[in-house]
């Protein structure tokens, strides 16, 4: 069992592609988180690998089946929030000893290979099929998806988990040193932090459009609250506070026009869904949930950063792949779970799907309206990053649990959970998910 | 501002050469004509990799937009904070960008869609790098 990279055949990243070939012979039913924390506190019970199959354990009970059911394991082995183990730092041995470790003393502590869950996961005893899908849910969601419809796996836990160590978010390394490589220095000598590209997009956006950085505290505040609904997630678990408008608009800057609340909170977190067929999928707990396409970007900026212009043309893009493979319509979105880590970002994928009819430039001004979870024009219903902590999964989540009818206090109400989307990271370069109540 | 000290390598040891020289230089495809920046072992637009040259700009542009850093991740330029970090677009191709902090700007006054002129600063090492300052003509 060697785990395998996904081939570029299995992403669309074009149009014209017609209906995807597995249109709701893909099924998502199981769902396991973590806990959260806000770092790692060096215990074993703790680490990102325990924490994994925990997740992993509850994915596969809540949807009712038997560990030998599950034939597939699709997972990203890359678990760094922006932390990373100091070379030379001693390795906690108690950790490692805790669980049967593979060749690398930091698997399970600092990454994560499929041979270190399958080594300590031993009720696993069918698994075939093993795929890695790299940097966040939102690619391994695709991964497996393509891997179920094309058979290669029927019964599939799919699998993303977070590390995040004492000391600040990418501050060591070659940030530290006095000088750095030619190459690098092309665009790290100016000393941006990771929101700076999507602040200047969103500094264009509100020069182009005419609108303002305080045009977003609607959006923060709906996120903050949503996820405070959301029972596994960072701010409902460890700081269940509401964020103002007053909050967002005190808050102090990152990257200008980006502030502290603009960018999300690195977490410790796993969570895993259980992917299957229809077929499977009645014998199971749990009420499927389908898939009516993926897609993704591959789009790369001409020179540094991308421009507005860059972004609007690929969102776009973007939302016409999602309703060409799944044979929908903007208007049949009951909500959407775009990325918004960071959150200046979020409105361009709003405007890119064509949301409620929103054309580019509109999304600040509908921010303005009824969001919630209550209304007719749900946005963000999971409350996102910024409602929960970083983990690129909460939106996935939440669209499943929604769709399901068991999303809790953050059922929303105003309109009825048929079709919803989500996805991401970035404008350029992500991949999006259509999830649908009925098969088709 | 005190940059990073700068280590040029193979790929763009002559784009910092020309910096040291007061020559701001850009990679260009004489397959499909087209300019990029960063700098790449091959032609991000059509793939050639025995095509690419390092081109002369005229060291002029136009300010497309702008950040202002407060929390800043490299450790060098932490004392400074904030500061601007606008993104100049050249006269020779706007679909090239380079960065700048925009020595002589005030923090968050940046004018966009100014005119702009190549300088060259030392870094902490001495390597030149481009800067960029507000006005159409070389100081």
């Amino acid at each position: 069992m060697t785990p395998q990279h996904p081939p570029a055949s299995i992403y669309r990243t074009t149009e014209g592609l017609g209906l995807w070939e597995h249109r709701g012979k893909v099924a998502a039913v199981g769902v396991g988180h973590s806990p959260t924390a806000r770092r790692w506190d060096g215990k074993p019970e703790t680490c990102v690998g325990a924490w994994s199959i925990l997740a992993l354990r509850r994915a596969i009970a809540d949807a009712g089946v038997s560990p030998d059911q599950i034939d597939g394991l699709v997972l990203d082995p890359v678990t760094t929030t922006g932390a990373y183990w100091a070379a030379g730092d001693p390795v906690p041995l108690d950790v490692v000893n805790a669980f049967q470790p593979t060749s690398d003393p930091l698997d399970g502590i600092a990454k994560l290979s499929a041979e270190w869950i399958v080594q300590n996961m031993p009720e696993l005893t069918n698994i075939q099929f093993v795929m890695y899908g790299p940097r966040c849910m939102s690619h391994a969601i695709v991964v497996a998806a393509q891997a179920v419809g094309a058979g290669l796996t029927h019964t599939c836990l799919v699998l993303k988990s977070w590390h995040n160590f004492e000391g600040r978010y990418y501050q060591g390394g070659a940030n530290a040193q006095d000088a750095i490589d030619g190459t690098s220095a092309i665009s790290r000598l100016w000393g941006t932090p990771a929101s700076y590209g999507t602040a200047v997009q969103f500094a264009e956006y509100c020069r182009k459009y005419g609108k303002t950085h305080d045009m977003m505290a609607p959006f923060i505040s709906n996120s903050r609250r949503n996820g405070l609904l959301f029972p596994e997630g960072y701010w409902a678990q460890h700081r269940p506070e509401p964020l103002t408008t007053e909050d967002y608009l005190a808050a102090r800057w990152i990257a200008k026009p980006a502030n502290l609340f603009d960018n999300d909170i690195p977490i410790m977190v796993s969570a895993a869904y259980l992917f299957t067929t229809p077929e499977r999928a009645r014998d199971m707990r749990q009420k499927p949930v389908y898939i009516l396409n993926h897609a993704s970007s591959r789009a790369a900026p001409r020179s540094l950063t991308p421009t507005l212009d860059e972004v609007e043309a690929e969102t776009a893009k973007t939302g016409r792949k999602l309703y060409e493979g799944a044979g929908i319509t903007a208007a049949d979105l009951s909500f959407e779970n775009m990325y918004d880590g960071f959150t200046l970002f979020h409105q361009f994928h709003l405007e890119g799907l064509g949301y409620r009819g929103m054309k580019f430039g509109e999304a600040l001004d509908f921010y303005q309206t009824d969001i919630s979870i209550t209304g007719p024009n749900p946005v963000s219903p999971s409350g996102g990053n910024i409602g929960s902590g970083r983990s690129r999964f909460w939106m996935h989540t939440d669209c499943i649990q929604q769709l399901q009818g068991r999303a809790g206090a953050r059922q929303i109400t105003g309109v009825k959970p048929e079709i919803a989307v989500s996805g991401g990271p970035m404008p350029l370069g992500g991949n999006f998910t259509v999830w649908s109540a009925t098969p088709a | 501002m005190a940059k990073q000290g700068v280590v040029p390598d193979a790929l763009t040891q002559p784009f910092w050469d020309a910096a040291n020289e007061g020559r701001l230089v850009i990679q260009h495809c004489h397959a499909c004509h087209r300019l990029q920046h960063p700098p790449a072992s091959t032609c991000q637009h059509c793939g050639s990799g025995d095509h690419l040259a390092w081109k002369e700009m005229s060291g002029r542009g136009t300010i497309y937009n702008y950040g202002v850093v407060y929390d800043c991740p490299v450790r060098l330029l932490q004392q400074d904070q904030p500061f601007n970090v606008a993104v100049i677009m050249l006269d020779e191709d706007p679909g090239i960008q380079m960065y700048s902090h925009l020595p002589g700007t005030p923090v968050d006054a940046v004018p966009v869609g100014a005119r702009v002129t190549v300088i060259f600063e030392a870094t902490a090492n001495g390597q030149k790098v481009p800067e960029w300052r507000v006005g159409s003509e070389p100081r």
